[in-house]
């Protein structure tokens, strides 16, 4: 499923997560962030309702444990089960760390659009807004570009934004950003890429601030 | 607390235009057998509140189907293409809600509270038209509680009191819309007599169940299964 650069990526993403946080997946590449985490470094969270989420295998799926893209899943020691009240509590009160995101775009001021699509019925949003607003670290994992070959780090969003909250971290199949002090930080290139080709791919203005 | 035999026989309550809660998230924790049931039944213009609204023609789908749904309250029915294309016929009403303020509605409705502000959605498509205040320097939007008539739900296993115990991801919406409506029916895996279960371990109360059910539908690793 998964191909080298979304595993690139995940990979990337996975460095920045410290010993003992609650963790919270999206679906898409975020959830590939696992599989690069060492065991019971971190914990992670999915919001319909558990603490504890690991992989599990073929021969152990229960179809009552499942993370938030409904895809079986295994109970880690220490797990434990919730209402979704509680476990949008523990989103929107900001007890969860890190949540690792996948976006449709990203604007200029980090702000991002990963719920609907314009000319579509608006019909879906599931847990994306609580986690913009409640999760102490958001980090969006990306490709760079659509597959039409268009920037997806825009100077506005096109798409119905997520949240006004800005997102602390950009990490694409080309580069890392950071956002500080109100302005795109680019701090890293990813392995193969360069700064002519981040520079025009990246349709925001941002900082060069690659050591 | 009532135990009935049969998933036509509880849900005899439920009229035309009524307002019913429906735990599950997907399929893991929806009342199958409850759902099965109602999609049989002859009554129109229900508001639905669920996360989501089945699969195309499946569960809830079906109800959408034959055209008994005249409001949809939920955060997720991108699942099904007939949601889509119901609401854009004019067929049916949507109220998207993020999930967190979904389960946190559903949650007040039960503990009488009218409504709360929350941080979540402000800025956005879906706060348009909503209530916002300022706290501390920061914007929330006012959302209103959710209550229903009847509310379906499931869990693991009920005493014959009506005391409830969930079992792991099944659990999601259904303990809060256990709060949330008028007459509240579940069905479970399991029937136990009271004292059976451990007090320290039921997470509803029998106080807010009225009626109980034994599920013939059963969610397993090859899909659902009819049981018993």
């Amino acid at each position: 499923m998964a191909n080298p650069i979304q595993e690139a990526i995940a990979k990337r993403a996975a460095k920045e997560l410290e010993h003992g946080q609650i963790i919270n997946l999206g679906i898409g590449i975020p959830t590939l962030v696992a599989n690069y985490v060492e065991h019971n470094h971190v914990f992670f969270h999915t919001e319909n309702g558990m603490l504890g989420v690991e992989d599990v295998s073929e021969d152990d799926i229960d179809p009552n444990i499942v993370n938030a893209g409904k895809f079986a899943v295994g109970e880690a020691i220490g797990a434990s089960y919730f209402d979704s009240a509680a476990s949008f509590a523990m989103i929107r009160g900001g007890h969860v760390d890190v949540a690792i995101l996948g976006v449709l775009q990203v604007d200029e001021h980090a702000r991002i659009a990963n719920w609907a699509v314009p000319g579509k019925n608006i019909i879906g949003v599931g847990g994306a807004m609580d986690l913009l607003v409640g999760a102490r670290k958001v980090i969006v994992t990306m490709t760079h570009t659509s597959k039409d070959g268009k920037s997806k780090i825009l100077k506005e969003c096109n798409y119905p934004i997520t949240s006004t909250r800005s997102v602390d971290m950009i990490i694409t199949d080309l580069a890392v950003f950071k956002y500080i002090d109100g302005q795109l930080h680019l701090v890293e290139l990813m392995q193969g890429a360069d700064l002519e080709t981040v520079e025009a791919n990246t349709e925001a203005s941002f900082i060069n601030a690659l050591k | 607390m009532k135990i009935y035999n049969s998933a036509e026989e509880a849900l005899d309550c439920v009229q035309t235009g009524q307002t019913i809660m429906v735990g599950g998230f997907g399929l893991v924790g929806g009342p199958l057998t409850l759902i099965d049931t109602l999609v049989e039944l002859d009554v129109k213009d229900l508001t639905i509140i669920s996360n989501n609204l089945g699969e195309q023609g499946k569960g809830l789908g079906k109800l959408l189907e034959q055209k008994k749904v005249k409001k949809a309250i939920g955060s997720y029915f991108t699942g099904n293409r007939d949601v889509g294309d119901a609401f854009q016929r004019g067929e049916i009403e949507i109220d998207l809600l993020p999930q967190g303020t979904l389960a946190e509605s559903i949650r007040a409705g039960g503990a009488g509270i009218a409504g709360y502000y929350t941080k979540t959605s402000f800025g956005t498509e879906l706060s348009n038209d909503k209530e916002i205040k300022m706290f501390n320097g920061e914007e929330y939007v006012l959302e209103e509680a959710l209550k229903a008539d009847v509310a379906i739900i499931r869990a693991h296993q009920a005493d014959t009191l009506g005391n409830l115990v969930y079992y792991k991801t099944a659990r999601n919406f259904n303990p809060l819309m256990a709060t949330a409506a008028q007459t509240v029916i579940v069905e479970v895996d399991e029937i136990v007599e009271a004292g059976e279960l451990k007090s320290d371990d039921i997470v509803t109360p029998h106080l807010f169940v009225d009626r109980v059910i034994l599920a013939k539908k059963i969610l397993t690793k090859e899909g659902v299964i009819e049981h018993g």
